[in-house]
Order: structure tokens, then C-alpha cells, then sequence
């Protein structure tokens, strides 16, 4: 994790952000099945309402419901790029801290596996008062609820996981994405000097077999704590609840 | 990146969020494209009250686009008149029935109208600048971009 919260964007952008640009295409085509809670969540929006999806990734959640506009964002270009694919919404690039809507105009939010990867605890809590600007408050006259918002995390409870990660762990964590080299390309790569060996070890390990391993870094929440961040960040927490290896939490404006 | 999408973006400097002049992004040096899509009646009647129609009126005149009515057109002037009866149309509304709206109504030259405009005319390359601050945001390939440098997060 991040030394000092000044540090938090720098290391962000060396840890999560420009792994993601290398990875875009890869993880994308690893990431088409949507989690049924969130499936659930963007279902039971009303026809018509409007959405946004911060750190939309390759969209996948965009393909849930037709029904309603939503606008994605996410820090990664290659991956927006991926997810503006999706009918009828709309993708932008953006940081989710700098969000470029106007507050107070969405119906509902989503934001999944995505401010887990904030890297100090006041950006994490800042993450989710982002996401909470952007709901509409409440409407007395049009007998209308607040907008809400959906959000999603990695768990530090996962002992059953391929990771194994649970109670009592380190939750600050780097985990790795290896990307399979084509076998065509072997050869060159075995062939590889020295010299040019170190560039890219700068972008990621590079195995023997031409493997590419990048690491991502994770903050994995413990129970209570998205509430808590939810709280903090000035929020209240509708309904939440845990699904494999996740915490989820439904905020709405207090 | 559809008009559409100017009515729910503004600039990322959260200072400027609260100064008015902030919304709408003016389009500049925009090169337009159409891109067809599928004409969503249900979705056009529904997105319509979220419309900030004077500024989308704005931001038409900007790009050089055909002027927009003065005044947002009503649900009912989204449908070919002959098509289905008044009331039959508000019976299904009630029943949430999307679905069966889709099948009996026509959609008028008004709908088919602003589902160009909204829907089809996307900004390909150009910037959206910001009334408030001037900071520029580059559109490119059809994406646009808010990442701000380091100075103004």
C-alpha cells in the first residue's frame, strides 16, 4: 500500500492503472459474467432512470438492462474502448475520484471491485463519496427515494478461495495476473538478451515458459469496514451482505 | 460518444462542479458521425423528463446541428397519432407493459428526430471545454477523456 496518502495516485497508477492498460484485452475476455447480485440490483431500476457505472472495466454490466441510460467510466482507455461496445449506454475515461458528472442526477450507481484498489484509507472512504454525489436526493414532492448505489468489494474472508486469503491476514496485497504468451512468440522470447530482458521485467516478470506475470495491488476489506467507509463518507447503508469471497453494501444519501 | 452523454457530464475539477457555467461541456472542433442504432421508443419517452433541454439546445446550435424546438416535446408527441389510441397508450403505461407499447406504436418524426440527435450523431474527435475553468478535454476515437493532470486533481 501507498506510505502517505500524497503518495496514494502515484502508486495507484504504477500498481493498478497501467496494469490494467496491459492487461485490457485479456482480463476482458475473462470477465463477461456478471455477479447475480448486481444483476439483480440493475434489474429492478426503473425503465428509463439513469446510471452510472464508476470503473466500468470491459462494461460487462452494461449489458444488463437496456431499459435504463448508463453512463461508464473507467481510468483505463483499452478498456473503456472495450466497453463502449454496449447499447444503449455511454463510456468515458475517468478517475473515480475526479468523476466528471454533475452531482445529484443519477437514480443509481454501481461500482464494482473497483475502490478496493485505492491504497490509503481516507482515498477508499473519498472513493465512496464520490459515488454517493453523483445520487439524486430524495423528492418529497414526487413521492420519489433517493438514488442508491451498489457497491462491491474483495473480501479479506475467503479461506475457501483459490487464495485462501481469510481473518487475521495482511489485506494490503499484491496479486497476480499472468498473461499466457501466444506460442508463436515463444522462440523471440527465448531469445531475449540481457538488455532488453530489463525492460521488461520493468512492465512484469517475465517467466522462463514467456509467461508475463503483473501485479495488482488490492486492499481486501474486512466485515464491516465497506459500511464503516460508507458511513464515513457521509452515506448510509440500505442493505449488505457478503457473496463468494465479496462484501457488497447498497448505500443511499443519509 | 453520443449527445446523449453531454446531458450527465460536466467538468472533473470539483471546483467548478458548483459554478453553473460548468454545464453544459461546449463541444469544439467537433467532427460529428452518425452511428446508427435501433430506435428505443419506450427508452425515448423515458429519458425525456432528464433532459436539460436548454442546454442540449445550446450544445445543438454549437455543433451546427438542425435548431431544437424551443420547448422539450411531450411523451405523446413521440407517437404517430394515428397509430394508437390516447388512452389505450396510458393503460399500458400503467401496466409497465414496455413491451407491448414497443409493437403497437409508431414512433413520429419527432422521436425519430431526437433519437438522431440524442442517439445517432456522436462526437468522433474534437474536445469538450469547460465553461467555467476553459479546461479542455480531448474526445478521441470517439472516447472522451477526463483524466486531469496531476496539478488540477
Amino acid at each position: 500500500m501507498a506510505e502517505s496518502e500524497a503518495q496514494g495516485a502515484d502508486y495507484e497508477a504504477e500498481h493498478v492503472h497501467s496494469v490494467y492498460e496491459e492487461i485490457a484485452s485479456h482480463f476482458s475476455s475473462t470477465r463477461y459474467k456478471p455477479w447475480p447480485i448486481v444483476e439483480r440490483f440493475l434489474k429492478e431500476q426503473r425503465d428509463g432512470t439513469v446510471g452510472a457505472d464508476v470503473g466500468c472495466g470491459n462494461g460487462k454490466y452494461l449489458a444488463v438492462n437496456k431499459r435504463v441510460f448508463i453512463v461508464g467510466s473507467d481510468r483505463s482507455t483499452n478498456l473503456v474502448k472495450i466497453a463502449r461496445e454496449h447499447e444503449p449506454h455511454s463510456t468515458v475515461v475517468a478517475d473515480n475520484l475526479s468523476l466528471p458528472h454533475p452531482s445529484g442526477v443519477f437514480d443509481f450507481a454501481i461500482s464494482i471491485a473497483v475502490i478496493h484498489h485505492l491504497s490509503t484509507p481516507s482515498r477508499r472512504v473519498e472513493a465512496v463519496k464520490c459515488i454517493l454525489d453523483l445520487l439524486r436526493p430524495a423528492s418529497r414532492s414526487a413521492s420519489l427515494d433517493g438514488g442508491k448505489a451498489f457497491i462491491y468489494v474483495w473480501a479479506l474472508e475467503q479461506k475457501d478461495s483459490r487464495r485462501g486469503w481469510d481473518e487475521g491476514h495482511e489485506q494490503d496485497v499484491m496479486v497476480p495476473w499472468v498473461l499466457k504468451q501466444k506460442k508463436v512468440k515463444e522462440p523471440k522470447q527465448r531469445k531475449r538478451d540481457g538488455a532488453s530482458n530489463e525492460v521488461v521485467a520493468a512492465e512484469g516478470e517475465q517467466k522462463p515458459d514467456g509467461d508475463q506475470t503483473f501485479l495488482r495491488y488490492y486492499h481486501l476489506y474486512k466485515k464491516g469496514e465497506l459500511e464503516s467507509d460508507i458511513e464515513q463518507a457521509g452515506g448510509a447503508v440500505v442493505e449488505s451482505g457478503y457473496e463468494k469471497d465479496n462484501w457488497w453494501a447498497i448505500a443511499s444519501l443519509k | 460518444m453520443k449527445l446523449l452523454t453531454l446531458n450527465f457530464l460536466t467538468c472533473a475539477i470539483k471546483t467548478c462542479k458548483t459554478n453553473p457555467a460548468s454545464f453544459p461541456l461546449h463541444p469544439r472542433d467537433a467532427e460529428l458521425e452518425i452511428q446508427e442504432a435501433d430506435l428505443n421508443l419506450t427508452f425515448l419517452k423515458n429519458i425525456l423528463p432528464r433532459l436539460m433541454w436548454e442546454e442540449l439546445r445550446v450544445i445543438s446550435s454549437e455543433l451546427g446541428l438542425p435548431e431544437l424546438p424551443a420547448t422539450p416535446p411531450a411523451p405523446a408527441d413521440l407517437v404517430e397519432p394515428s397509430n394508437t389510441p390516447l388512452d389505450t397508450a396510458e393503460v399500458t403505461l400503467a401496466e409497465g407493459g414496455a413491451e407491448a407499447q414497443e409493437v403497437e406504436e409508431t414512433p413520429s418524426q419527432t422521436a425519430k428526430d431526437l433519437h438522431r440527435i440524442l442517439l445517432e450523431t456522436c462526437i468522433q474527435e474534437g474536445k469538450l471545454v469547460c465553461g467555467s475553468c476553459g479546461h479542455e478535454y480531448a474526445v478521441k476515437e470517439g472516447v472522451a477523456n477526463f483524466l486531469l493532470p496531476g496539478h488540477l486533481v
